[in-house]
């Protein structure tokens, strides 16, 4: 069992190390990184299931120790789920990879990108089994630092190098809170180990307990992406290689989500119930704005980065009802939202890993992101066509797929919220958040029509599109693990349940099984109210038999089905790519109905060859206002800059004024600090 | 248990046989408010059977999700169809009866249907599937919103367990919040069943069709299987409607009697509303797209002053 730890942990390292030392043979050093990181996975995944279903914690002492703190891992239940987590989608990454990683073969150092992969994924598993807080900082900084090299991978490109920027600037404002917090559990706790945090947080005074909360919201939230922290996650993810993006969007915010629940449920204990209403509103204000903004996008990767954001905020609406029934004491329905919030985390690591590596692919043989020149791609490449459709459907919360199952549970404690607790506020915000849970789930269906309806079906818009094959075994493999996976949990989700068992008997004390599995574990069905129930398998049966009885009713009913095959009806006309209805054209209709929020511009400029009446040319440029960015993150930028001015008067480039300055802070330290 | 089998199976084969006679009725009516004589009530089924006789035209273009697309759009009504408390309450299948359940049903039919719309290439279909999303965007939160309003009383959203509790509690269960999530819930039934004053059923005119424009390239025996579909679909609506509202007559135990009253009542109930939409359609004008979601937002604000209301006048 520590040999699997160490195996999950050691092997990303030295998968590495060979991968870089090989760089001068791309095919080695690409067998090298990947083989390992695989291998990794897999053990990671053995071990994280093995204890999520005995519930025993898994421990490995490092032989070293850092200012007398002991160093080692531990996998309990709660890390031991986001180990399993990141360990699926990294095997399926890895096996993309194989293939994927070519097209960089060449253009870039491939062993660099090993190194820099493998080191990734050491510290996002190294960081969710550490023993204590210093190691948790010094893993998730490994973890920013290198995917802030794996974002400017392709560093020629401006944008890239912009995006990187901005990136690293959110993720250290967000560790500095994340470090306040921690600094501030050590001075109660007496020291760093999570243990230690444990026993004492439960008591902490509440307005400690609340300035932590805060600061870690803050923390956590910007590498989650929450709205409005979630600035950097739009530029940065699209900006990485797509193997890079899928691990990112589909685990690394998932770290946070981690930190979020083992501070403030597992050392904490929950808190109040505003802290609980805080996240269950920044959860869906996350959700549907992220959405929206997907909409507005036609460059693909941006629109599943958007994605990312609206997903957060779905597992913060989860969190956010399991914070405030902890705080009225009722943990039979605070397990309800947690669970609901994990296995959201689970299934947007399947089904955005899946979307990620899917527009890889695609980019992979059409070398562009924009959707609006593609089309057509589900004859050219049907298998990356059916799984992207496979995870558009999934995230669209449709059933059968396991989007839909995590989204009902997440209903299913609104629908508590709406009817166990005795304040007429939580009463209302109940429905009033499972309506916009609605609105952000019927958006996202419009934006994965548009996404998979523009790129895969009808005519190709571009050379590129029109040349597009399909892509090698190897991505084709990687996408299909996870494709697989997103439809088995969509039907048995009662495996994931049973799974999250031992999470919530460590975390809440109360065990799922008997409280979400029906018959035989055929259906889910919350036990908690008077009792409702869906049943995957039962479903998809009914489905089946449905679709197989109309088959054979019109195999046999009318005249012997002759099918024609024919021009599309278009008035006459011949249908041309230009006559398409475009991503633009196709997110029209939301962008006036919400021109509040996203304020459109466009500019049309038309030439004639006889005004009014025969144009020539027509251009046209639309944009929707940066909200965010200019209602928020310029005044800050402005006031910070302008402090810097100020702060420059000290820095004369005198050496001598330095060396007074170094005199007077000891000074002034040996004064205070005695 | 097998009993329960069987009549859920039954009830499903009369919603299915139902459905175009509800489109028929509400046509005859409509007919009858504009001075017309109107096609016969029966008319849709001899239009599908129609369909089902002439041989089927797919565009070069389209993919293979255009031809799974009817299979699925139908399958997927019938699915719901199992589910939904129409004669009485308590198929074998009522329990995965999920209202949210059958609300995303609805919505995997509507994914593939808008895909297929898209997928000849055609912009007719593109404009139409563009509008479907965003109108059913718009509609969806008010479903649920109003819902969930009915279930916050008996704290399951499973219709069944919904179906009963109004029946039981009587004309006690209509207090205000019940009234006013009705009237949310049915305005956006005529959204999502493509009625006017949201879309126009009986016309392809391109400025203004929405449900039509996806169906434009299906021809033949796919274009039956839409079509039926649709009429299911509507039916279905108006039965959630009809039963989750006004549950009573609904047969709650298995007995000959009580399922033959259900029976009468549940038909009773529909063709009147049926016939209210009638009264809808002919008295309204198409609305303008645009103006659609200011209808929608009205619709929500109902469902939620229905929400507020039940906190604030207490009752059921």
């Amino acid at each position: 069992m520590a040999n699997l730890l160490f195996i999950t942990v050691g092997l990303p390292l030295l998968g590495g190390l060979l991968s870089l030392v090989t760089h001068r043979n791309p095919k080695t050093s690409i067998f090298w990184g990947f083989t390992c990181s695989g291998i990794a996975a897999l053990a990671g995944l053995v071990l994280g299931l093995i204890v999520l279903f005995t519930g025993l914690p898994v421990h490995f002492d490092l032989p070293w120790s850092v200012f007398n703190i002991p160093l080692g891992f531990t996998a309990g239940p709660l890390s031991a789920f986001f180990l399993a987590v990141i360990s699926i989608v990294n095997l399926a990454v890895s096996v993309f990879s194989f293939g994927y990683v070519k097209e960089y073969v060449g253009k870039h150092n491939i062993g660099l990108l090993g190194l820099l992969y493998n080191l990734f994924i050491f510290s996002m598993a190294a960081l969710v089994v550490s023993d204590n807080a210093l190691m948790f900082l010094f893993f998730w900084e490994m973890m920013s630092l290198t995917s802030y090299f794996l974002v400017v991978y392709d560093h020629q490109s401006c944008h890239v190098r912009r995006a990187g920027f901005i990136y690293i600037i959110m993720t250290h404002i967000g560790t500095l809170f994340i470090f306040l917090a921690f600094l501030l559990m050590y001075r109660e706790a007496g020291g760093f180990s999570f243990s230690q945090f444990t026993a004492v947080g439960h008591d902490l005074p509440i307005k400690l307990k609340t300035i932590i909360f805060l600061l870690v919201t803050v923390g956590f939230g910007t590498k989650a992406g929450i709205v409005p922290l979630h600035i950097w996650l739009p530029r940065a993810h699209p900006a990485a290689p797509s193997n890079v993006s899928a691990v990112m969007s589909g685990v690394m915010i998932k770290t946070a989500v981690f930190g979020f629940i083992k501070v403030v449920i597992e050392i904490m204990g929950g808190g109040p119930v505003w802290w609980g209403i805080l996240i269950l509103i920044l959860g869906s204000i996350s959700a549907l704005l992220g959405v929206m903004y997907a909409l507005m996008e036609h460059d693909i990767k941006r629109l599943l980065a958007y994605h990312s954001v609206e997903n957060i905020g779905i597992i913060m609406i989860g969190l956010g009802v399991s914070i405030i029934f902890l705080g009225v004491g009722n943990n039979r329905l605070a397990m309800l939202g947690l669970v609901a919030g994990l296995f959201h985390v689970l299934n947007h690591a399947l089904f955005k890993g899946l979307l990620f590596l899917a527009a890889g692919s695609v980019h992979f043989s059409t070398r562009t992101r924009d959707i609006e020149k593609l089309g057509g791609l589900l004859k050219k490449m049907p298998w990356t066509g059916f799984f992207f459709l496979i995870g558009a459907v999934a995230i669209s919360a449709i059933p059968p797929f396991n989007g839909f199952v995590s989204e009902w549970l997440t209903f299913q404690s609104l629908l508590m919220l709406g009817t166990d607790s005795a304040s007429p506020l939580l009463n209302i915000l109940g429905p009033l958040c499972a309506a916009l849970l609605a609105l952000t789930g019927a958006l996202a269906a419009t934006c994965f029509v548009k996404a998979f309806g523009i790129q895969f079906l009808a005519l190709p818009r571009s050379e590129n599109a029109e040349q597009a094959r399909e892509v090698p075994v190897s991505m084709r493999l990687g996408m299909g693990i996870l494709a697989l996976l997103c439809f088995l949990f969509g039907i048995g989700p009662v495996i994931v349940i049973s799974l999250l068992n031992s999470v919530t008997t460590a975390l809440l004390g109360v065990e799922t099984l008997s409280l979400l599995s029906g018959y035989r574990w055929l259906n889910v069905t919350s036990m908690l109210g008077t009792g409702t129930g869906i049943s995957p398998i039962s479903l998809l049966v009914v489905l089946g038999v449905g679709i197989l009885l109309i088959f054979t009713l019109l195999r046999t009913v009318g005249k012997a089905g002759t099918t024609r095959m024919d021009e599309t009806w278009n008035c006459g006309m011949e249908l041309s790519p230009r006559m398409e209805y475009s991503a633009t054209s196709f997110s029209k209709p939301i962008r006036i109905i919400f021109r509040k929020l996203f304020q459109p511009k466009r500019e049309i400029h038309k030439e004639y060859n006889l005004e009014p009446y025969f144009t020539s040319s027509i251009s046209y440029k639309g944009s929707i206002k940066p909200v965010f960015e200019q209602a928020i993150y310029r005044p800050l930028t402005r006031i910070s800059i302008k402090i810097a001015d100020k702060i420059r008067i000290l820095q004369s480039g005198s050496v001598h004024l330095y060396l007074a300055y170094i005199a007077v802070t000891l000074v002034v330290l040996l004064i205070f600090a005695r | 248990m097998t009993e329960r089998l069987i009549a859920g199976l039954l009830q499903s084969v009369l919603l299915v046989f139902m459905a175009p006679m509800l489109a028929g009725i509400i046509k005859k009516i409509k007919a009858r408010f504009q001075m017309r004589k109107g096609p016969g009530i029966f008319q849709p089924y001899l239009d599908l059977y129609k369909y089902l006789q002439k041989e089927s035209v797919v565009s070069y273009h389209a993919s293979w999700i255009f031809l799974v697309t009817p299979y699925i759009y139908l399958g997927a009504v019938l699915a719901a169809s199992t589910m939904i408390p129409a004669v009485f309450t308590g198929s074998l299948l009522s329990y995965t009866g999920d209202a949210i359940l059958i609300i995303y049903l609805f919505a995997l039919g509507r994914f593939f249907l808008t895909l297929a719309g898209l997928d000849a290439g055609s912009s007719f279909g593109g404009m139409a599937s563009s509008r479907e999303m965003a109108v059913s965007s718009m509609a969806e939160p008010v479903m649920i919103l109003s819902l969930f309003t009915l279930a916050v009383n008996t704290g399951t959203i499973n219709l069944t367990g919904i179906v009963s509790a109004v029946a039981e509690a009587g004309p006690a269960a209509l207090t205000p919040a019940h009234l006013m999530s009705f009237a949310a819930l049915f305005m956006v039934a005529l959204a999502e069943t493509g009625r006017i004053p949201v879309d126009n059923p009986d016309t392809h005119l391109e400025l203004t069709m929405i449900h039509e424009g996806m169906l434009l390239e299906y021809s033949g025996k796919p274009l039956a299987v839409l079509t039926l579909g649709a009429a299911v679909k509507q039916l279905l609506i108006y039965s959630l409607l009809a039963n989750a509202f006004f549950p009573w007559g609904i047969a709650t135990e298995m007995s000959v009697e009580a399922l033959a009253l259900g029976t009468v009542v549940y038909l009773a109930k529909v063709v009147l509303i049926g016939a209210i939409v009638a009264v809808v359609e002919t008295s309204f004008a198409k609305m303008r797209l645009f103006k659609v979601p200011e209808l929608l937002l009205g619709s929500f604000l109902l469902g939620f002053l229905g929400l507020m209301s039940k906190y604030l006048f207490g009752g059921s």
